[in-house]
């Protein structure tokens, strides 16, 4: 009990500063608490659990006579596997919201990460506290990073349960066509959301380090959400081939060869590598930025 | 005596070329409760920032508590409880897990004494009431009220407030003043940004008045109020009468007032001011009201600024 009477210390004198990792836990602590208490954050999270609902539903209705989806060609990839399986509700559900929903709502996250703060001038406190800057930053970043698995765990794990509830579960036809567990398939399926979530880091460390250039969540957020549909337009731009291996978002669907079987790595190797370097490029950059700053807001 | 405060040629020049602070030279010493006064836009808020880490200086050095900053903020700013601009909080956070989530920023917070801490910060300052309410259903006076328990989370050397009764009734006013003077009751050094005279004068044991990003005067208020002296002011329905006796009697300084008054310097220890009186009424000047008007800390400093407080400036 004898820390109970660190209230008596002489207030000009100075308390020792706990273990920087303690210190550290006890800030991400409360920035997740914080991110996730957030109706804004919860609004986000219930329409992406939303997604798979009306995905399973609409092939529910349309396949309720027996007959499969479409022709079975174009689409959403995984759709017309559904009727059979219920699990591959997880994989088209991912696909279906990885090229904007998901990614957006990353962008909202990260975007009002540091700008957010500025403009509730929460900020001013934080900096006082003195939280310090960089690790700030760095609990930012990695409540993003959270939000991203979380995110995704939302979808898929959505997914799962419609996919139970509307459609058949069982053995798992791989694309290779060979046939695994429904057991081996749900680890697969875990292991697709954590390369999913994997993939939205670098968008994660541009949408921090538009953060910190304004005082404006909104803005933040609109720019890095802009940001992202551009890349998304230029990416579906045949002749600029060129530069799209460069596009953060290039390789986000080669989560799919996770169902191959033996499983292609190499996509999935570049994608990883990709955003490793956009994190590092606008990891660097968001420091540099925020580090140096005037913080007048 | 110590500085808790302390400033060398302190400048601070914005992007655009806009000098906010020009070379400030600031001393506060320990446990006086210390007025930073000026107008609104005179650099008081930019100064308060750089003596927080929030800006970084152009030119000069700030020691605070015995730290440089920018640079000592780590072993520092623990010691200095703040409120800077008003109160920032997170609406959907209730009171308490707004407080808990400042006191999780600080790295010499005891997790373990946390609790016991955010609750003894929001009796004090009377929310104990509303805790558990989500700060965005505060009124503006609750909300001050909330940001002054976190400055309090811990004991700390050094207050700054920074503008604390911005917005507030008089009843709110009244309760912040008499904190603030319990605070400075217990040795805490108090260093109370205002715009507002009276607030200074009522609270404060020493003052520095800034002016367009310089710093015109500090000391003790007592004697920058003692140091300018006050008006002798006569009421009378005769204005140039008086004026004319007044300077006849060797009075300095006569000036009539637009309205009808007639000030001057007040004269010697030599001379009694019932004589002055009798004169004036013995020339035939009607007198309504007859006496020596006393320097407030606002004559004092219209004399150093040279025009009037003016709060929208």
């Amino acid at each position: 009990m004898s820390r109970a009477e660190t209230g008596s210390v002489e207030p000009g004198e100075r308390r020792a500063v706990r273990p920087v990792w303690s210190w550290s836990l006890g800030l991400l602590r409360s920035e997740l608490g914080v991110t996730l208490r957030r109706r804004r954050t919860l609004a986000l999270l219930a329409v992406l659990a939303a997604v798979p609902v009306l995905i399973g539903t609409a092939v529910r209705i349309e396949t309720g006579d027996g007959g499969t989806v479409g022709s079975g060609g174009d689409g959403p990839a995984f759709i017309a596997q559904i009727t059979n399986n219920g699990l591959f509700l997880v994989f088209a559900s991912l696909a279906v919201t990885l090229p904007v929903f998901l990614p957006m709502t990353v962008g909202v996250v990260a975007g009002d990460a540091i700008a957010g703060e500025a403009s509730a001038g929460t900020l001013r406190y934080l900096l006082v506290a003195p939280a310090g800057r960089l690790r700030l930053l760095l609990v930012k970043y990695v409540t993003v990073l959270v939000f991203c698995l979380i995110a995704t765990l939302v979808v898929a794990l959505s997914a799962l349960a419609v996919g139970a509830v509307l459609f058949p579960l069982g053995e798992v036809t791989t694309i290779s066509g060979t046939t695994i567990s429904f057991g081996a398939g749900v680890l697969r399926a875990a292991l697709v959301a954590v390369v999913v979530a994997a993939s939205l880091a670098g968008l994660a460390a541009l949408g921090l380090f538009v953060s910190t250039l304004t005082d404006s969540g909104v803005t933040a957020m609109a720019t890095t959400v802009g940001l992202l549909i551009t890349v998304q337009i230029l990416g579906s731009v045949p002749q600029l081939d060129a530069i799209h291996p460069y596009l953060f978002p290039h390789y986000w669907m080669s989560f799919s060869d996770l169902l191959r079987e033996p499983f292609h790595w190499e996509e999935i190797h570049r994608n990883l590598g990709l955003q490793a370097v956009y994190t590092g490029v606008f990891g660097a950059a968001a420091w540099a930025r925020f580090t140096t700053k005037d913080v007048t807001a | 005596m110590t500085a808790v405060i302390e400033t060398h040629g302190l400048t601070k020049r914005y992007r655009g070329g806009r000098l906010a602070v020009d070379r400030l030279d600031l001393t506060v010493p320990e446990g006086s409760v210390f007025g930073f006064l000026g107008p609104n836009g005179s650099g008081k808020t930019t100064t308060i920032r750089m003596l927080m880490g929030l800006i970084e200086p152009t030119a000069g050095t700030a020691r605070v508590l015995g730290g440089t900053i920018p640079g000592a903020e780590r072993s520092v700013l623990p010691r200095v409880g703040a409120l800077i601009e008003g109160p920032a909080l997170y609406g959907y956070l209730s009171g308490r897990d707004n407080l808990t989530r400042y006191d999780r920023a600080d790295p010499t917070a005891d997790p373990r004494t946390r609790r016991t801490r955010v609750a003894a910060a929001l009796d004090r300052v009377g929310l104990t009431p509303a805790a558990d309410r989500a700060a965005k259903t505060y009124s503006l006076g609750m909300k001050q009220r909330l940001g002054l328990a976190a400055a309090l989370l811990q004991p700390r050397g050094l207050l700054v407030l920074d503008e604390p009764t911005n917005g507030l009734d008089p009843q709110g006013m009244r309760e912040i003043r008499a904190l603030v003077r319990e605070l400075a009751a217990d040795g805490t050094t108090v260093f109370l940004s205002s715009h507002l005279l009276d607030e200074i004068e009522q609270v404060c044991t020493h003052t520095a008045v800034m002016a367009r990003g310089r710093l015109l005067v500090q000391g003790p208020v007592a004697e920058l109020a003692a140091g300018t002296r006050g008006r002798l002011t006569v009421v009378t329905p005769d204005p140039g009468d008086a004026a004319r006796l007044l300077t006849e009697l060797g009075v300095a300084g006569v000036s009539v007032g637009d309205d009808g008054r007639v000030t001057a310097e007040p004269p010697g220890a030599d001379t009694d001011l019932a004589d002055l009186n009798a004169a004036l009424v013995r020339g035939g000047v009607r007198v309504r009201g007859f006496g020596v008007e006393k320097a407030s800390l606002e004559d004092a400093f219209v004399a150093l600024t040279g025009e009037g407080f003016d709060v929208a400036g």
